[in-house]
């Protein structure tokens, strides 16, 4: 049993703080912190090469932090990885089960590993929830990238881990499974399971709890959704009507425009300062095009913040 | 805990039989090549050894028997290296491999030959590896007729050209017609366990890196000597199977006996097999990806071949080949099995290269244990 089980609600259960990694001479993870409390699910997000793997990996304890320190469950994510590993479900973000062992077989290796009572039992019930009834003994190799996907969480989530760390568990999954996914993984936080996910879908992200930007290794902003788009001062107009591509092109460069995306058969026009877009935009309200102050979207913040930080490359 | 650590260990070994029996072409070639070895090699290799180990039963301390002594050390084949005082210690000393040779001189050698009356000169062999033995033999006969000329001058000397003074009686023990087969077939065995079982666990871990589910593996809580043993185990019953079809084939093709105790031979395979598994797995966990690992067991493989006595008489190295042959576990396995098959020898005579190949397991496990990298750093 571990010694967290008894502790209230608010303490945390990922308590990490100046987690830092380098690679070479390259810093990937710089001075990081980060705090959840139980039963919270807390999103991921960030650039490729941002930094978020690594994070994550550092968590597991399946890399050693150069600096800093951090418990996950109350386990020294350096000290007491044996503990961390037996209560901590990680989900790789690229498939690492064994492709040439059956589903069945995948399971059950996970259940014997974790000195689970009938293994096979469990493996087979596991397959059920899963909707994979009469293909266990498939080679998981030959799954779609989306069942893959599927079954790797739930080998994860078969031991019953306190805390689930998730990279990209939905990448390539179809919107549906990922909706259940998502029931899943509220039912459970619900149930006092913790849950760290990293992503790149924006719906997702909404369906968090509590979020973290991360770029070039470090958070640059974190909050709920609606937090972190107030605390990007951000304004944002859409416009629609002809010719778009050449208006897109026009405004691009106009003061106080830092983002112009096409959204479709719109375009979200943004930038922090609001005064500055309207004095820009003002001879072009009575154009051929419609244009409407919008709500700032995630995506809005996100897109913005990257084209501030760059790529997001350590 | 300790229960935990089997179930674990337990799911490790399921999960490689499983993955080792969906892996057909490996397993088809598990069982070729060691018999495809077998029939190629089954025929003849040569080789010229000196300075082999030699015990002299002196019966007789007369000028005679002193000159064809040191006649015997100049032509550098033998290094006298025991003085015995029975027929039992020769024959132990023989059984056990620390000799070679052994020379009985005759009571009354020097007077009988004084008197011209051919007294015989008895010289035993351990002809379990023919190759070793053919040139000293030859040696030993030249030397019979040539060795005494000087001081035998005068009445004494027989006539020019004539037979010897005396008569050397050889008598090769174990394998008394030289078959080439009856010893190579016995050090093939170690060397086919040596080849397939250290390629095929050099490859455990870092088959897992380059699939990436080491970081899935590294993410549960099952510990490095739990994975070792995992991937250990069903080779070892691999290795029994090779071991098995490599005694059947060597005795229906080319008729080789087990003059000893089978289980003996059985057993001390065992550790010989779980040393080879023990190295190859160290290699696994040194190197980086699947190409350094079968690189480490082929520069593991070939001093094994060359150096461990069964290519070449081990007697006939330079001292410092010896030397690291003396590390190797096929030097020690053949030995075992030469003189199990060959010499029926017991496990009294072998303690010395089972500590050998024990010790050499234990510093090859724990190394791998150490080197097994916990985390993807
Ligand atoms: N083992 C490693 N050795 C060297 N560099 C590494 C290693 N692992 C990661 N990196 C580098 O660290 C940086 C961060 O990588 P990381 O995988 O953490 O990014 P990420 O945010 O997960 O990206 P993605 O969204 O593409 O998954 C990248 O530039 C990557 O090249
Ligand atoms: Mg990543």
């Amino acid at each position: 049993m571990s010694p967290t089980m008894a502790a209230d609600e608010n303490e945390f259960v990922i308590d990490a703080e100046g987690l830092t990694k380098s690679f070479g001479n390259r810093t990937v993870v710089r001075d990081l912190t980060i705090r959840v409390r139980r039963g919270r699910i807390f999103g991921f997000l960030g650039a490729n090469g941002s930094g978020k793997t690594t994070t994550i990996r550092m968590l597991a304890g399946l890399l050693r932090p150069d600096a800093g320190r951090g418990t996950c469950l109350g386990y020294d994510i350096t000290t007491q990885t044996e503990m961390l590993k037996r209560h901590v479900g990680y989900m790789t973000q690229h498939f690492s089960l064994y492709t040439d062992l059956s589903i069945r077989q995948n399971l059950e290796f996970v259940a014997r590993v974790h000195e689970l009572p009938h293994p096979r039992r469990q493996a087979r019930a596991a397959i059920e929830r899963l909707g994979l009834a009469g293909r266990e003994d498939q080679l998981a190799g030959a799954l779609s990238g989306g069942w893959k996907q599927r079954l790797a969480l739930s080998a994860c989530i078969l031991p019953g881990p306190e805390l689930l760390l998730l990279d990209e568990p939905t990448a390539g999954v179809d919107p549906k499974a990922r909706r259940d996914f998502w029931n899943n993984i509220h039912d459970l936080a619900a149930e006092g399971m913790t849950v760290l996910v990293s992503t790149h879908y924006m719906d997702e992200a909404e369906r968090c709890h509590e979020l973290a930007y991360l770029s070039a290794g470090q958070i640059l902003t974190r909050g709920t959704a609606q937090e972190v788009i107030e605390n990007s001062h951000l304004t944002t107009w859409t416009v629609s009507g002809p010719d778009l591509s050449e208006l897109a092109k026009r405004i691009k460069t106009l003061p106080g425009i830092e983002s112009v995306t096409p959204f479709g058969t719109t375009l979200h026009v943004s930038g922090t300062d609001a005064a500055r877009i309207e004095k820009s935009i003002s001879g072009l309200l009575d154009g051929p095009q419609k244009w409407e102050r919008a709500e700032v979207t995630l995506e809005d913040v996100f897109i913005h913040m990257m084209g501030v930080a760059g790529d997001g490359e350590a | 805990m300790k229960f935990g650590m089997w179930k674990r260990t337990w799911a490790m070994i399921v999960k490689e039989f499983i993955q080792l029996r969906r892996d057909r072409m490996s397993l088809g070639l598990m069982i070729f090549i060691p018999l495809l070895q077998l029939i190629l090699f089954g025929y003849a290799i040569n080789m010229n050894p000196h300075h082999l180990p030699t015990a002299v039963f002196a019966r007789d301390h007369g000028t005679y028997a002193r000159t064809f002594l040191s006649a015997m050390k100049a032509t550098r084949y033998f290094d006298i290296v025991r003085e015995v005082h029975s027929d039992e210690e020769i024959d132990e000393l023989i059984l056990s491999g620390k000799i070679q040779f052994a020379v009985e001189i005759p009571e009354n050698f020097s007077r009988d030959l004084a008197r011209g009356q051919r007294p015989q000169m008895l010289v035993i062999a351990d002809a379990t590896d023919p190759a070793t033995i053919g040139g000293p033999i030859s040696a030993l006969r030249v030397l019979a007729g040539t060795a005494l000329a000087r001081d035998m001058a005068g009445p004494l000397r027989g006539g020019q050209g004539s037979q010897a003074p005396f008569e050397l009686v050889v008598h090769q023990r174990y394998n008394p017609e030289e078959i080439t087969s009856l010893n190579i077939v016995p050090g093939l065995l170690g060397t086919i366990l040596t080849l397939t079982m250290v390629v095929f666990t050099a490859l455990a871990v870092t088959r897992e890196t380059e699939r990436g589910t080491m970081e899935n593996l590294l993410s549960m809580p099952i510990r490095p000597v739990e994975v070792m043993m995992g991937k250990i185990v069903p080779y070892i019953l691999i290795g029994a199977v090779q071991f098995a079809l490599i005694l059947g084939a060597a005795h229906l093709l080319f008729n080789v006996p087990v003059t000893g105790s089978l289980l003996l031979l059985v057993a001390l395979s065992t550790l010989f097999i779980v040393a080879n598994l023990s190295i190859g797995y160290t290699f696994s966990t040194v190197a980086r990806n699947q190409l350094q690992a079968v690189q480490m067991a082929i520069m593991f493989f070939l001093p094994s071949l060359l150096l461990s006595g069964f290519l070449f008489p081990f007697r006939g190295m330079p001292e410092w080949a010896q030397y690291i042959g003396s590390v190797l576990p096929l030097t020690h396995f053949t030995r075992i099995v030469r003189g199990i098959m060959l010499k029926g020898a017991t496990f009294g005579d072998m303690v010395q290269e089972v500590v050998a190949l024990g010790l050499f397991t234990l510093a090859a496990l724990g190394v791998a244990v150490t080197r097994f990298r916990r985390t993807l750093d």
